[in-house]
C-alpha cells in the first residue's frame, strides 16, 4: 500500500484539550448506575450492566459500519442470532442419542450430497467452455439447480425429521462457550460478506433492504429448525464461560462475567482506536467523507467497504454470542427487530457514530434507560387508568400491561427521529482532527 | 382434473391476491423513490395504518354496508385513503421534509423512515392491542365456489374480498395510468423524477409535486392494507413481512417505474406462492406411469410456508446480482 510509508508529522491534535464533555457524560452515568444499584439491588443492576456490556460490543460492530463507512445496516438482529446460535451450539452438552445413532451419517451424507450438487450446478455453469451456446448453457444450469435442490432437500427433510422424532436435536459439542464466541463471530462475518458482497456496490439503501430481509431469514431458519435448534421449545441452559450462579451466587458470578465482558470491549476498543488511527482508518473515512475523491486517488473502494462492513458483522456475531451465554437461554422468538437492531441503532446514533467512547456510552446510557422504561412506562400507564376512571368513567382494555410495553417502540422511534434531527453528530460526537 | 383445481386455487387465484397487494405497496414505494430518492421503510406501515382506520371506522358504524349491499369496510376505504394521505403528507412535513432541508444523505432519510416506522407501529399497537382482528364486524364474508368441469369434486373458491380486491387493483392502476399520461400535475411529476433541477428550472413547483406522490402513495397504502387485511385478519406488525416483498417488488419493476412495480408486484407474488406450492400433488395423476425407481416423495414444495420470506429475498439478490437496474430498465440509485 503506497501511503503506509506516509508518516504523518502534521496529524496531532492542535492542543490537548480537557475532554470536559466526556467526563460529564461519563460522570452522569456513573452517578445513574449508582443510583440504580441504590434502588433495584446489586444483583439485579449487574445482570443489567452486562447486557448494556454486549451491547456495547453489538453498538461497535455498527458504529464501524455506520459511523466508519456510513453505512446502515438494518440487520443487526439476524447477526446477532447467527453469534446466538453458534454459542448454543458449541457450549450445550453433547447429546448422546443423536451421535450414537445412524443420524450422523445420514445427516453427513446429506450434506456431502448438497456439496456434490453444488459442484455440479457450477460445473455446468462452465459449458460454455465446451461450446455451448450461453442461452442453453443457462437454461440447463437452472433447470439442473431445481432438480438438484429438490433432491437433496428431499433428503434433508428425511434426515431432520428422523433427527426430531429419535434424537430431539443434534444436541451441542460440549466446549467452552468463548469458542462458540468466535466461531459465531466468523459466520456472521462469513454471511455479512455474500450481502456486503452483492450489496456494497450499490446505493446504501440496497443494503439497508438487504440486511432487513437476511435478518428475518435467519430468525425463520433458526426457529424452524427444530433438529439443529429446538426451535420454540428453546435450548437452556447454557453453560457459562466463568463460574455460574450455582457456585458463586448471582452477584458475584454475574460481577465476573462483567469484568470478563470489559476485558473484550478493552481490547476491541483498543484495536479499533489502533485501526481508526491507522493508514487503513484514515483511508476509509476518505472514502465515507468523499468517495469519488478516494477513487481517483487509487483506492479499491468496494474492497474497503467490504472489509468494513464483515468487520463490524463479525463484532455483532461476537455480541450476539456473549449475549446468549450470559442469558443461558437460546430463544430464537426472542430475537426481535426492536430488541436487537433499533435498539443498537439508537445507542450508536445517539452516542456518536464514528465515536468509539461515544458509542459505549450510548449502549450503557440507552441501555439503562430502556431497562428502567418498563417499570415507568406501566406506572405512567397506572396513572392514566386511574385518572381516565377517576374524571371520565372510562374503562380500561384488559391488556394495559402488554400495550404499555408497545410504548417503548413509540419511544424508540420519537428518539431516533428527533437525535437525526437535532443531534445527528451525536453527544460525543467524532472528534474531526485539524491540520495546521 | 381435481390437481388442476387444486392449483388455481393455491397457485393461480393465491399469486394473484398477493402480486395484487404487493403491486400497489410497490408503486407507492417506486413512486417515494423516484420524486424523494430513498427507500421509504415506513410504507408498510402506512398500509397498516390504512387498515387501522378502516378497522376503526368499521367497528364505529358497523351497519352502513349494509344498506348498499357491499362490505362496510369497503365503503369506508375511501375516507381511509383520504385518511392516510394526510398523515403521509403531516409525516413529510413534520419528519423528512427538515432533513431535505438539510441536504442530508439519503441513507439518513432512511433511517429517518425506520424511525417513523416505529412511532406508527408504536402507535398502531398502542390502540390496536398486539392480537388480530377481522375487518368483517357486522358483515359475512361471501365465497363463491365455481364448478367449472363435470368430473370435478372440489371446486374453485373465491372469496367477496379477492373479487373486490382484483377489482379495485384495476381500477387504481388505470386511474394512476391516467394521471400520470394525461394530467399536467402527472407529467411533472414524470419530469421530476427524470431529472429534479431540470423540472424545477422549468417552472414545476416541486413542494407541490412531493405532497402530490405522499398523497398518492398514502392513498395507494391504504388500499393495499385494507384488502390485506380484508382478505386475511388485520394485525399490527403486518408490515416487517411486508417491506420484503414490497422492495423486491420496486426493484425487480426497475426503480421509478410504476408500470413495473405492478409487474414486479405480480412477478414475487406468483413466485412465492409457486415456491410454497407442493408440486408433488400435479404430478399424483402420473404416479402409475413413472419408472418404478422414481420414488416420489410426499412434498415437492421448494420451500415451507414457513420460509415464503426467503422467496423476495432470493428474486432481490438475483435482480441486484444480475439486473440492477430492473427488468423495465429503471434507475440504479
Amino acid at each position: 500500500m503506497a501511503d503506509s510509508n506516509y508518516t504523518p508529522q502534521d496529524a496531532t491534535p492542535r492542543a490537548s484539550r480537557l475532554p470536559l464533555r466526556e467526563i460529564c457524560l461519563f460522570g452522569a452515568l456513573l452517578i445513574t448506575i449508582v443510583g440504580v444499584y441504590a434502588a433495584m439491588g446489586a444483583a439485579y443492576s449487574t445482570r443489567m450492566l452486562v447486557e448494556a456490556a454486549c451491547y456495547a460490543v453489538l453498538a461497535l460492530g455498527l458504529t464501524i459500519q455506520w459511523g466508519y463507512a456510513g453505512q446502515f445496516n438494518a440487520g443487526v438482529m439476524g447477526f446477532v442470532a447467527l453469534g446466538g446460535v453458534s454459542a448454543m451450539l458449541f457450549s450445550v452438552p453433547v447429546n448422546d442419542a443423536f451421535w450414537n445413532s445412524e443420524l450422523p451419517a445420514e445427516l453427513g451424507k446429506v450434506l456431502l450430497y448438497a456439496i456434490g450438487a453444488t459442484l455440479l450446478v457450477v460445473a455446468a455453469t462452465k459449458l460454455t467452455r465446451l461450446g455451448v451456446p450461453k442461452r442453453v448453457r443457462t437454461v440447463f444450469a437452472v433447470l439442473l439447480a431445481i432438480v438438484l435442490y429438490m433432491v437433496v432437500i428431499s433428503l434433508l427433510r428425511d434426515v431432520t425429521a428422523d433427527i426430531e422424532s429419535q434424537a430431539d436435536f443434534v444436541g451441542g459439542l460440549g466446549l467452552p462457550p468463548w469458542l462458540g464466541w468466535i466461531f459465531g463471530g466468523a459466520l456472521a462475518g462469513v454471511v455479512g460478506y455474500f450481502i456486503g458482497h452483492v450489496c456494497l456496490g450499490l446505493r446504501s439503501d440496497y443494503l439497508a433492504i438487504a440486511t432487513l430481509g437476511i435478518a428475518e431469514i435467519i430468525k425463520a431458519f433458526l426457529k424452524n429448525s427444530d433438529w439443529l435448534t429446538r426451535g420454540t421449545a428453546t435450548v437452556s441452559p447454557l453453560p457459562w464461560p466463568t463460574p455460574g450462579p450455582a457456585e458463586l451466587g448471582f452477584t458475584l458470578s454475574r460481577a465476573i462475567y462483567l469484568s470478563l465482558t470489559a476485558v473484550i470491549i478493552a481490547g476491541i476498543f483498543f484495536l479499533l482506536h489502533q485501526a481508526y488511527h491507522a493508514p487503513w482508518g484514515r483511508m476509509i473515512r476518505a472514502i465515507r467523507d468523499n468517495e469519488i475523491s478516494s477513487a481517483a486517488m487509487g483506492k479499491d473502494i468496494n474492497k474497503r467497504r467490504l472489509e468494513i462492513f464483515v468487520l463490524g458483522c463479525i463484532l455483532m456475531g461476537i455480541g450476539g454470542g456473549m449475549l446468549a451465554s450470559f442469558n443461558s437461554l437460546f430463544d430464537p422468538n426472542g430475537y426481535l427487530p426492536l430488541n436487537h437492531t433499533f435498539l443498537v441503532l439508537v445507542m450508536v446514533i445517539l452516542g456518536g457514530p464514528g465515536n468509539n467512547l461515544g458509542t459505549i456510552f450510548g449502549a450503557v446510557a440507552v441501555y439503562i434507560i430502556w431497562i428502567m422504561s418498563e417499570p415507568l412506562a406501566l406506572y405512567l400507564m397506572d396513572l392514566a387508568v386511574a385518572f381516565g376512571a377517576f374524571a371520565f368513567d372510562w374503562q380500561a382494555p384488559a391488556n394495559i400491561d402488554s400495550r404499555a410495553l408497545q410504548a417503548r417502540v413509540l419511544v424508540i422511534g420519537v428518539l431516533v427521529t428527533l437525535v437525526l434531527r437535532f443531534a445527528p453528530k451525536g453527544l460525543l460526537p467524532e472528534r474531526v482532527r485539524h491540520h495546521d | 382434473m381435481n390437481e388442476l383445481v387444486f392449483f388455481v386455487n393455491n397457485v393461480v387465484i393465491a399469486g394473484s391476491v398477493t402480486g395484487a397487494i404487493y403491486a400497489i405497496g410497490a408503486i407507492g414505494v417506486t413512486l417515494i423513490f423516484s420524486i424523494m430518492r430513498f427507500a421509504h421503510f415506513a410504507h408498510a406501515d402506512m398500509m397498516t395504518f390504512g387498515a387501522f382506520m378502516v378497522l376503526v371506522l368499521t367497528t364505529a358504524f358497523p351497519g352502513i354496508g349494509m344498506g348498499i349491499g357491499v362490505p362496510t369496510a369497503i365503503v369506508m376505504l375511501p375516507i381511509a385513503m383520504l385518511l392516510t394521505a394526510l398523515l403521509a403528507v403531516g409525516i413529510d412535513k413534520t419528519f423528512y421534509k427538515p432533513l431535505r432541508a438539510h441536504g442530508v444523505k439519503p441513507i439518513v432519510m432512511v433511517i429517518a423512515s425506520l424511525g417513523v416506522t416505529l412511532i406508527l407501529q408504536g402507535l398502531i399497537r398502542l390502540f390496536a392491542g398486539t392480537g388480530g382482528q377481522g375487518l368483517y364486524v357486522d358483515d359475512r364474508k361471501a365465497i363463491f365456489r365455481m364448478l367449472p368441469f363435470e368430473d370435478v369434486r372440489v371446486p374453485i373458491v373465491i372469496t367477496e374480498p379477492q373479487v373486490y380486491l382484483f377489482g379495485i387493483t384495476l381500477l387504481a392502476v388505470i386511474a394512476l395510468h391516467l394521471f400520470l399520461s394525461r394530467s399536467r400535475l402527472g407529467k411533472a411529476m414524470r419530469a421530476m423524477s427524470d431529472n429534479p433541477e431540470l423540472a424545477q428550472a422549468s417552472g414545476i413547483n416541486t413542494n407541490t409535486i412531493v405532497a402530490v406522490t405522499w398523497v398518492i402513495a398514502g392513498g395507494l397504502a391504504a388500499i393495499a392494507g385494507t384488502l390485506l387485511s380484508l382478505d386475511v385478519t388485520f394485525k399490527p406488525d403486518l408490515s416487517f413481512f411486508l417491506l420484503l416483498p414490497i422492495f423486491a417488488a420496486a426493484i425487480v419493476g426497475g426503480v421509478g417505474h410504476p408500470y413495473g412495480a405492478v409487474a414486479g408486484g405480480f412477478v414475487v407474488g406468483f413466485a412465492e406462492t409457486l415456491a410454497v406450492f407442493n408440486w408433488a400433488v400435479l404430478l399424483r395423476p402420473f404416479r402409475d406411469s413413472l419408472p418404478t425407481w422414481l420414488e416420489l416423495p410426499s412434498n415437492l414444495a421448494f420451500v415451507g410456508t414457513e420460509y415464503k420470506i426467503v422467496v423476495p429475498f432470493f428474486i432481490l439478490v438475483a435482480i441486484l446480482v444480475w439486473r440492477p437496474t430492473g427488468i423495465f430498465k429503471g434507475k440504479v440509485i
